[in-house]
């Protein structure tokens, strides 16, 4: 673990870096297949650059709502972000928000959008996975097994580099999905199934789980539901190709009409 | 057996064999969940002392200013800060009349700041000085050898912990200066999570 590395006076968060790393290589993944789709690069990184800027500015207002008597005392303290005073659900809402907002001005298709943003999604699921590395978050159960690691008072599973291995399979299945002629909307309803599926199984292993409903993991209800949702949405694309191609076909093959 | 093996196929080709996987897939997910429910306590930290969100704040027992000892042990019920500083260090310095002022407005409701100098790369005049500079009146705690700040893993300067009623870390900030309302508005969970 590495949560911070000292550089003289200066003390540098790894995790945050390897999400700025991440999310850089990502966008360049977006970029590369958004061009096999003939969509304009600089719309994709406004289009990311949208959902980021809206999602960190509402998460930070939500919050300051969340404590509006505090802001009010200390207005400039609105200014002083740190990661522990975000509503991470609300800026995940309103950057998507942002997103479709954006994506509409901009003439951009949502399903090849959608499929040209998957590989940086699951870009993004590596770096998180290494990010959880360097600090030591997403820790695993304690365990006995021989390639448990020592970590926070116990020997644990080394949930993060399961994570990592997870998430690289899951970018190579992304990044091969872009080549292939497929329905659009497969490429991303896919990886989000595979990711879904990936935190269904991992986190049966994790020490962090959020527990509800007595004794079920949180994160495992939520995984499992979009999965169902990927996989509906993965056959309802391929229903709609299917039948867009059987009424073209019959289109075609009927003497009497237009060409 | 030609016949079942033809709706299998049937079932597989094409749209329909989503529809398959969506329910196979929500027999294994539901009895995977199942399998791996455990009870909260088993993922909890909240047992073991480690430096680190959602563990136990680990044993912390230092000399203070005037002579006495200061054991966080003797805090639990209370909600508490514990700010590791020095006083050759700006964010630390900029960020100590926030922690007072934090301190002043909610000590009536169960609020204890400590103050760890980490007097080992510090001086004690210095140490003295800054406090009469600054009018600061928390607990001041001081951590001659080092012993404490390495316990808790302190790389940076400053890191403060927020430690709830039950004596589990519930946020950690390396650096600062924190703001203010940060440590308002972390303070007004952690009382209102207890009361």
């Amino acid at each position: 673990m590495l949560p911070i590395l000292q550089l003289g006076p200066l003390a540098l968060q790894v995790p945050g870096l390897v999400l700025l790393a991440g999310l850089w290589f990502g966008l360049s993944l977006v970029e590369r297949a958004g061009l096999r789709r003939q969509l304009p690069a600089d719309a994709l990184n406004g289009l990311v650059l949208a959902m980021l800027v809206t999602g960190l500015l509402g998460a930070r207002l939500a919050y300051v709502v969340r404590f509006a008597s505090v802001y009010w005392q200390d207005p400039l303290g609105i200014i002083a972000l740190n990661f522990s005073t975000l509503a991470l659900p609300e800026g995940v809402l309103l950057g998507l928000a942002a997103g479709l907002v954006y994506g509409q001005r901009r003439g951009l298709p949502l399903w090849p959008t959608l499929d040209a943003l998957a590989p940086g999604l699951a870009c993004l699921g590596v770096a998180l996975g290494l990010s959880h590395l360097a600090s030591g978050d997403a820790f695993g159960a304690p365990t006995d097994l021989p390639w448990a690691l020592d970590l926070w008072g116990a020997r644990r599973h080394p949930s993060q580099l399961y994570e990592i291995v997870a998430a690289s399979g899951i970018l190579f299945a992304s990044w091969r999905m872009q080549a292939g002629q497929r329905p659009a909307g497969t490429t991303f309803l896919a990886t989000v199934a595979l990711m879904a599926l990936a935190r269904l199984l991992l986190e049966a292993i994790r020490g962090d789980s959020l527990i509800v409903l007595g004794t079920l993991r949180q994160a495992q209800l939520v995984s499992l539901l979009a999965l169902q949702l990927a996989l509906a949405g993965l056959f309802l694309r391929e229903r709609n190709a299917a039948r867009r191609l059987i009424s073209t076909d019959q289109v075609g093959s009927d003497p009497e009409s237009p060409t | 057996m030609q016949s079942s093996g033809t709706t299998l196929n049937r079932l597989m080709a094409g749209p329909q064999r989503w529809l398959v996987t969506m329910a196979v897939a929500l027999v294994l997910g539901a009895s995977w969940i199942w399998q791996s429910a455990v009870p909260a306590s088993a993922v909890s930290g909240g047992l073991i002392p480690s430096p680190r969100q959602g563990f136990l704040a680990p044993d912390l027992v230092l000399p203070d200013l005037e002579g006495g000892t200061i054991d966080l042990s003797e805090l639990r019920g209370q909600v508490v800060i514990v700010n590791f500083w020095a006083s050759w260090c700006p964010p630390c310095r900029a960020e100590m009349p926030a922690l007072e002022r934090t301190q002043e407005a909610h000590a009536g409701d169960g609020l204890v700041v400590l103050a760890v100098n980490a007097t080992n790369q510090d001086s004690l005049p210095a140490v003295i000085s800054f406090i009469e500079e600054m009018g600061l009146t928390l607990p001041i705690a001081l951590d001659q050898s080092g012993e404490v700040g390495r316990r808790y893993q302190v790389r940076a300067l400053p890191t403060t912990f927020f430690i709830d009623r039950q004596g589990v870390i519930q946020e950690v900030i390396v650096g600062g200066p924190v703001s203010e309302s940060t440590l308002l508005s972390t303070v007004q969970s952690l009382l209102g999570e207890g009361s």
